[in-house]
């Protein structure tokens, strides 16, 4: 039967709302208002977990996002998120939790004899101790080490929630609500200024929470509140609950929000977090400070905790974690808890000080506790639950004392963490014993405790009159604020960065187990830098970024090699602030909605005539169509590309790239973009045009059809749409802003088909009538026009990717699957048959067209054949690069066609081509296999290859080896052309 | 990092392209040296700059941006067209 630790009344939780939750498997109560760290310390649980290296026990240590210790896993199966921190995890019906680290349990952890290896584990013994053999590391040491160090593991499972990423504009971003924040965002919100308030609890008041202050006459938590419902009213003024600044970035901010994480699951069509970009003119970095622990002997033990979140239990939450409690402390804040745990009912067994001189009014807050100035613990006992501290006082006597709780105050540090993303650095102050930040992100302040403004009114002046500096620098008026009234406090500290006694560890980074003896031996190994000492120790570089040990651990560095503190620095923060789920930044872009998925108009029609789909860019484009009785590609493709070559087919080529041009000097200007000339281009013609980079190697090819005198269409090829369309606006807007040309891209707004085989002319009489003459005559070869039928505007194009006599007919899109469909019905007494992808490049590579293996980015137009394309009467990108020395060097590799000596052997892209005879080596490669496909036409499987002085080799035997799929072959080296070369049947 | 589009106003940076120096010119033809120069030689400079940015989810325009690199700070955007023209 555990203990209740809630004290019987007080806490800012809801006590007529009880909450069940699980812990490793136990059931437990809470009241809603708690954090899951909260209810367990009220059910008496204060171990949680095993430390990281030594595996340790370990409890509760602080009351907040710093939290080293409290690491859970929530949640089970694919919502299991592990390394959650328990002290900022909202508790809710039906949570359930449970303890990392540790086998079977954090009470009985058979990994414990980790301990026993203590010295061994010591600062880099990663790299000290698994050295020998080398090949052990990988197959032995590491594996076994991540089994045993280490953090909470994934499930493994596909994440079932939602992420959203949204983006938010404002004049001011306050980052958190605490005084200073409350009052900034009061000042300016009054003001008139848009503030987005954002606080990473989900109850507005940061310290108020903790404190049994006065403000304006009320408690402090009452005063946050009547703050949250003015700001309420104020039209301007967004207040983000559960939302952390996690970074600062070029002019904006990024911040998670924990939209469901307070919920068991969330609801119906809510993400679970959602990542802000915010956008702030001003921002104010209110973020308060971070109580800094003592290092001593023996300082990690269950029931050591931060003074201040002891405070914050009491106070906040109505819960005293332990029956008699300690207080260890260098600073006057320190008093200040003891005070307010005494206030909330809890035995403060006595108070320890390192300094030797205490203001009276200091003293006087530990009412009747015994006290000890100029003393340190030396050391604890107590292996799951702290049960003795030993003393050490001003003369040097040692006195053991029973307390199940020490609560450690070594001041302050600013939490500035986010304040030095953009390169900022911190400074050190004596006068405050802290790190602050004077070399700002633009538009940023800092106010109260983040400023060392450690006292309430300070904080709340600072925050005041920060929201109205920021309020002005937008451009509103200053206003008088009302002065808040609030109690002076002490702040004075004197830190003492490590404290001597026995020989227990003393822990700098509870997160990642590292004590003051590593640091220590990390300096005397000479990393001697801060940055050095992080890396080899691990030091801060655990999931809590070291918010409660980076300070103690440069100052102990510090003192090891005889710097100041100011002169050893700070290590950088880096963002994220804190940890951000992956999914967050991924938002809604995941899985099939990474990238939209484009559908082509004739997609239902084609998919009902059997197609299989393929990805191109991001169309889906018809691979094949399955007929009754096939069950093989092959087969289809075979029977698609017959229909072709002997009758008629019709394939979806909308996705090519489609890009009006406009203007009186298109022509001018596409003789400048292709090698080949088009200023010459008739009215009602089409004509083939290659691009080149303006490093001289090929682009993309394509057509363009001149509709009217100043009208052209452009096709690029599918993957290239965009790129074409940026190069050519490029051109136009950069180079050349004089010619007269508009551009658009029009790939979506025409569904276009390719009618293709000797029946195409009757199938689109068949379909046009007298709407087009498409006789030889009246329509030859690389012809073109705009037409209507009906109130249709169709356009036509007699150009051929097959070698057939073929057209292509676009109609604006939405009237695609019609024309499909009419093409189809159109055909049905001539036996069309659609075709897909794969029989389209069968056809082209028969042709010895080439297409996006042989336009590979390394070719230029020579290596493909198309070197007589390049005009010598005009200027061109990439001309002048095209003609360099290697450019044109005969024994590039150069486009042949290939075929096997063994006529039943298959072709394999990729392949390595030889000369007859030679090795298999680098050095003799004569280039390799782009293109192969089974031609029916021929029979056998046909290819287009890259090969050395490609031109004159046809004839040759050669050898392709391709050592892990068909191995070596002998090819016949021969035209690329392997249908109709003679172009016949195009013209027909 | 924001950038003021002179067509959209100030925009998210993964809206837009960047395309490198805008401080070249093109060469005339067949100055095979100074194409060289243009189309692989870039100076990488520190503080201001002036570099090409595509508003490609945006207008498709152009833009001469300046910029800082060293702080990202973004101080002037305009259209590349109506440098180039004037």
């Amino acid at each position: 039967m555990s203990i209740s630790r809630r004290l019987a009344s007080g806490g800012l939780i809801d006590r007529s709302k009880p909450i069940n939750f699980t812990f490793d498997g136990k059931t437990y109560g809470g009241y809603a208002g708690d954090t899951l760290a909260s209810a367990l310390l009220a059910n008496d649980t204060m171990l949680v977990g095993r430390s990281f290296k030594y595996h340790r026990p370990r409890g509760i240590f602080s009351a907040g996002p710093e939290e080293p210790n409290a690491l859970v896993t929530l949640r089970t199966g694919a919502r299991g998120e592990p390394n959650t921190k328990a002290t900022t995890v909202e508790l809710f019906d039906g949570l359930v939790a449970s303890s990392q680290n540790c086998w079977p349990s954090p009470n009985f952890d058979l990994r414990a004899v980790h301990q026993l290896a203590g010295p061994l584990l010591n600062a880099g013994f990663y790299y000290k101790t698994f050295m020998w053999p080398a090949a052990f590391w990988e197959k032995f040491y590491e594996p076994a080490i991540r089994r045993s160090a280490g953090l909470g593991a994934l499930s493994g499972l596909d994440d079932p929630d939602t992420y959203e990423r949204s983006h938010a504009f404002c004049d001011l971003l306050v980052i958190g609500a605490g005084p200073a924040g409350l009052a900034a965002a009061l000042a300016a919100g009054r003001a008139g200024a848009r503030v987005i308030v954002a606080e990473e609890d989900f109850v507005l008041g940061g310290r108020l929470l903790s404190d049994s202050a006065q403000i304006d006459g009320v408690s402090a938590a009452s005063w946050a509140a009547l703050a949250e419902a003015e700001l309420g009213t104020l039209p301007n003024v967004r207040i983000l609950k559960r939302t952390a600044v996690f970074g600062v970035y070029d002019g904006e901010y990024g911040a998670i929000e924990r939209v469901s994480d307070h919920l068991s699951v969330p609801p119906p069509f809510a993400p679970r977090q959602r990542l802000w970009k915010i956008v702030a003119q001003q921002c104010v970095l209110a973020a308060g400070a971070q109580e800094r622990p003592l290092v001593f002997p023996g300082n990690d033990r269950p029931g050591i905790m931060l003074a201040s979140a002891l405070r914050t239990y009491a106070n906040r939450f109505g819960v005293t974690p332990g029956q008699r409690i300690a207080i260890f402390t260098t600073s006057d804040d320190g008093w200040r808890s003891a005070f307010e745990l005494q206030k909330a009912g809890a035995e403060i067994a006595v108070v320890v000080d390192a300094r030797t001189e205490v203001a009276p009014d200091v003293r006087k807050l530990a009412g009747n506790a015994p006290q000890f100035l100029g003393a340190h613990v030396s050391d604890t006992s107590g292996y799951r639950r702290l049960t003795n501290i030993t003393i050490t006082d001003s003369a040097g006597q040692t006195r053991s004392v029973a307390v199940d709780t020490l609560g450690v105050s070594g001041g302050w540090s600013p939490s500035i963490g986010i304040a030095t993303h953009l390169g900022g650095k911190g400074s050190w102050s004596e006068e405050k014993s802290a790190f602050l930040c004077n070399d700002l992100p633009p538009g940023m302040q800092l106010a109260g405790a983040a400023a060392a403004q450690w006292t309430l009114t300070q904080a709340l002046e600072n925050g005041a009159l920060a929201g109205a500096k920021a309020a002005s620098h937008v451009g509103l008026g200053l206003q008088a604020q009302k002065p808040i009234l609030a109690g002076d406090e002490a702040s004075g500290n004197n830190p003492v960065w490590l404290f001597k006694g026995s020989r227990r560890k003393a822990f700098v980074d509870l997160q990642n187990d590292v004590t003051a003896t590593d640091v220590a031996l990390a300096a005397q190994e000479g990393f001697r830098s801060v940055e050095q000492l992080k890396r080899y120790t691990t030091l801060g570089m655990a999931t809590d970024q070291g918010k409660t040990s980076n300070v103690n651990g440069l100052a102990i560095l510090a003192g090891e090699i005889k710097k100041t503190i100011a002169e050893t620095g700070a290590t950088r923060a880096r963002p994220p602030y804190v940890p951000v789920a992956i999914g967050a930044f991924a938002g809604l872009h995941s899985g099939k909605h990474f990238k939209p998925t484009r559908l082509t108009a004739s997609h239902a029609a084609s998919a009902a005539a059997g197609a299989t789909f393929v990805e191109a860019g991001q169309w889906m484009r018809a691979q094949w169509f399955n007929a009754p009785g096939e069950n093989d590609w092959l087969q289809s493709v075979t029977r698609e590309v017959k229909a072709v070559r002997s009758s008629v087919g019709i394939c979806d080529v909308s996705t090519l790239g489609k890009i009006a041009l406009c203007g009186s000097d298109v022509g001018t200007f596409l003789d400048r973009v292709y090698i080949n000339t088009f200023s010459t281009l008739p009215v009602g013609k089409v004509r083939y045009g290659v691009m080149l980079r303006e490093d001289g190697f090929v682009m993309d090819d394509g057509t363009t059809g001149r509709l009217s005198a100043d009208h052209y269409v452009m096709t690029t090829t599918t993957v290239n749409a965009g790129k074409v369309m940026q190069h050519l606006e490029y051109c136009h807007q950069v180079l050349w802003p004089e010619l007269d040309v508009q551009m658009v891209s029009v790939t979506e707004q025409w569904a276009q088909y390719a009618v293709a085989g000797p029946k195409s002319r009757a199938l689109l009489q068949a379909l046009l009538g007298g709407a087009c003459d498409v006789s030889n005559e009246a329509f030859p070869y690389l012809a073109c026009a705009e037409f209507h039928v009906g109130n249709i505007p169709l356009r036509l194009f007699r150009v051929s990717f097959s070698g057939e006599l073929a057209y292509e007919i676009a109609a604006p899109a939405g009237y695609g699957e019609a024309l499909f469909n009419a093409l189809m019905q159109a055909g049905k007494a001539l036996g069309v048959t659609p075709y897909g992808t794969e029989a389209l490049s069968v056809m082209r590579i028969e042709k010895g067209h080439v297409a996006g293996s042989e336009l590979n980015g390394q070719t230029v137009a020579r290596d493909l054949g198309l070197g007589r394309m390049m005009s010598v009467k005009k200027d061109y990108i990439g001309r002048t690069m095209a003609a360099r020395e290697a450019l044109i060097d005969p024994d590039r590799p150069t486009l042949v066609g290939l075929r096997p000596v063994d006529r039943s052997q298959r072709l394999r892209n990729g392949a390595l081509l030889f000369a007859r005879g030679m090795t298999p080596a680098p050095d003799n490669n004569a280039g390799f296999i782009t293109s192969t496909a089974f031609s029916p036409g021929n029979n056998h499987w046909i290819g287009l290859g890259l090969l050395a002085c490609g031109l004159e080799r046809h004839g040759e035997i050669i050898r392709a080896w391709d050592p892990v799929r068909s191995g070596d072959l002998e090819l016949e080296v021969v035209d690329p052309v392997f249908v109709d070369a003679e172009g016949a049947r195009l013209r027909a | 990092m924001r950038i003021p589009c002179p067509y959209c106003g100030s925009r998210d940076a993964s809206e837009f392209s960047y395309s490198g120096d805008a401080t070249l010119t093109r060469p005339a033809p067949d100055n095979a040296d100074a194409m060289f120069d243009y189309v692989y030689l870039r100076d990488n400079p520190v503080g201001v700059h002036r570099e090409y940015w595509y508003h490609d989810a945006g207008c498709h325009a152009w833009l001469t941006v300046t910029r800082n690199v060293s702080t990202h700070e973004v101080i002037d955007a305009v259209l590349a067209h109506d440098e180039a023209a004037s």
